[in-house]
């Protein structure tokens, strides 16, 4: 266990800070951030097939501005390892994969807005030295957030995989529904976010609703051609 | 590459090294370092200008330099990405001798376009745009490595070039620099990439949950009924309750139920 939770704690901590503080390059997408902890778990596919699941979610939370949303870098490591771990995929699996990323990515929202209380802070605290144009001071506290915010990321991964990959694996144990329902039932809730998330962000866009059922007759098209 | 070097100005902008244009950009990917609920980014541009500060003519010890950084490390609220606008012209600005209060008027009056252009153009467009289209690769069967690569390499090249494009925009440009925000890209972009993003929706969505459902395929009429309900509940119920809490609702009950049976 702990052999396996100190890589993905620290991939945790890497993808958690990229979300905001550096460098936004949406490595913490979870299509990438699942893979990758699939990847450290010997399993990157398993880990590419629970990322798209969770990123089909995550296109309703985008980083818009002041707003508080849920941190996916962090929860998708989690998610992803959990799912990865038990590579014959059996039922429940995916699910617990999925639940364990979203209770993350909760809790991971809730430290993003308490590290920016914390930054809030810190600038407080060094408020002379910024009024003054202390090249130190301006320094210091840029780093001091973006450190503390690679701990926050560190601390969450490795304390909800410690929590939740045990009782994952003591759920699929006693997992009594179907698997393919069980997959079913995952792709209908995160595809309906996915499709609700599409309606929000481009509904009030010329002509764009045209261009979805378009998209859609040809992704119906090829998914029944396959 | 040294300190002599030069980014090629236009005619009339002076010449910025490329080693401090280097460390501002290094240093802009980390302008949310320390983003607060007092000051938003303004400590991050403060950080990402001080490279270009050092240019000053009285050094790094004098008063103007010390005014102008905590000129700079104020409050400031923009797209972090488009940030980079205001960064370059901030610099342009103080390094021209500018009057305190006209750049203080200026940083004012930046906020709110940076802020909802990018939102409209990077937020709501480019990043769900390389997501959907990364989904319909996956939906299509594309290796693991395909999926990410095409993923990181789209993202990052608009990503990348934009952040890049702005610094030295805003240099170019200086506190003249708002003409800038009426490219084309910033105008009529957020509409032609949210049409390719709706596009790629429509492809990527069945896609993508044909690959993820795998064995059991023969469900997909229902997923797809189901699917069509539930977009239909999401958008109904749109500022009562978010999807993915939703959703983590949803798996804990169907957790539960799979469990106790």
């Amino acid at each position: 266990m702990i052999i396996e939770l100190v890589p993905l704690a620290l991939l945790g901590g890497v993808l958690g800070l990229d979300v905001v503080s550096f460098p936004q390059a949406m490595i913490s997408r979870p299509l990438v951030a699942a893979t990758l902890a699939g990847g450290l778990m010997g399993q990157a596919p398993s880990g590419l097939l629970i990322g798209a699941a969770l990123e089909l979610i995550a296109l309703e939370t985008l980083p818009f501005g002041a707003s508080r949303y849920p941190e996916w870098g962090s929860a998708s490591v989690v998610g992803g390892a959990i799912f990865a771990t038990h590579p014959t995929h059996p039922a429940g699996a995916m699910t617990l994969g999925m639940l364990a990323a979203l209770a993350t990515t909760w809790i991971g929202g809730w430290t993003m807005v308490k590290l920016r209380q914390m930054n809030a802070h810190w600038a407080a605290h060094w408020r002379q030295g910024l009024e003054a144009g202390s090249r130190g001071t301006v320094t210091t506290l840029q780093l001091t957030g973006m450190t503390a915010d690679l701990a926050r990321g560190v601390l969450l991964t490795a304390i909800a995989y410690s929590v939740l990959s045990p009782m994952a694996n003591a759920c699929i144990g006693v997992w009594s529904m179907d698997a393919r329902l069980s997959r079913a039932l995952i792709v209908t809730t995160a595809a309906s976010v996915a499709g609700g998330a599409a309606w929000k962000l481009f509904h009030s866009t010329a002509g764009a609703r045209w261009f979805f059922v378009g998209g859609l007759a040809i992704g119906l098209f090829m998914l029944f051609a396959q | 590459m040294t300190s002599t070097a030069a980014i090629a100005p236009p005619a009339d902008a002076p010449r910025l090294p490329v080693r401090t244009m280097a460390a501002m950009f290094v240093r802009l990917l980390a302008i949310q370092g320390a983003w607060n609920y007092e000051t938003l980014l303004g400590n991050g541009v403060g950080f990402c200008i001080e490279p270009a500060l050092r240019l000053l003519p009285s050094g790094i010890h004098s008063p103007e330099f010390k005014a102008a950084l905590a000129r700079e490390s104020r409050y400031f609220n923009a797209h972090p990405y488009l940030a980079s606008i205001a960064l370059g012209a901030l610099a342009r600005a103080e390094l021209d001798g500018e009057p305190p209060a006209r750049i203080e008027r200026f940083r004012t009056a930046l906020c709110g376009p940076l802020g909802s252009v990018g939102d409209r153009l990077v937020w709501a467009g480019w990043l769900p745009f390389c997501s959907l289209a990364s989904l319909a690769i996956f939906g299509l069967g594309a290796t693991t490595f395909a999926v990410v690569s095409f993923f990181l390499l789209t993202y990052n090249a608009g990503h990348l070039g934009l952040r890049l494009w702005g610094l030295r925009t805003g240099w170019k440009h200086g506190l003249h620099v708002a003409s800038a925000l009426g490219n084309p890209v910033f105008r009529r972009g957020p509409q032609q990439i949210g049409r390719l993003a709706a596009l790629a929706t429509g492809i990527a969505i069945p896609l993508a949950l044909g690959r993820i459902i795998g064995p059991g395929r023969n469900l997909i009429g229902g997923v797809l009924i189901g699917v069509a309900l539930g977009s239909l509940l999401i958008v109904r119920l749109r500022n009562r309750i978010e999807g993915w809490r939703l959703s983590l609702v949803v798996l804990a009950v169907f957790v539960l139920l799979s469990v106790i049976r």
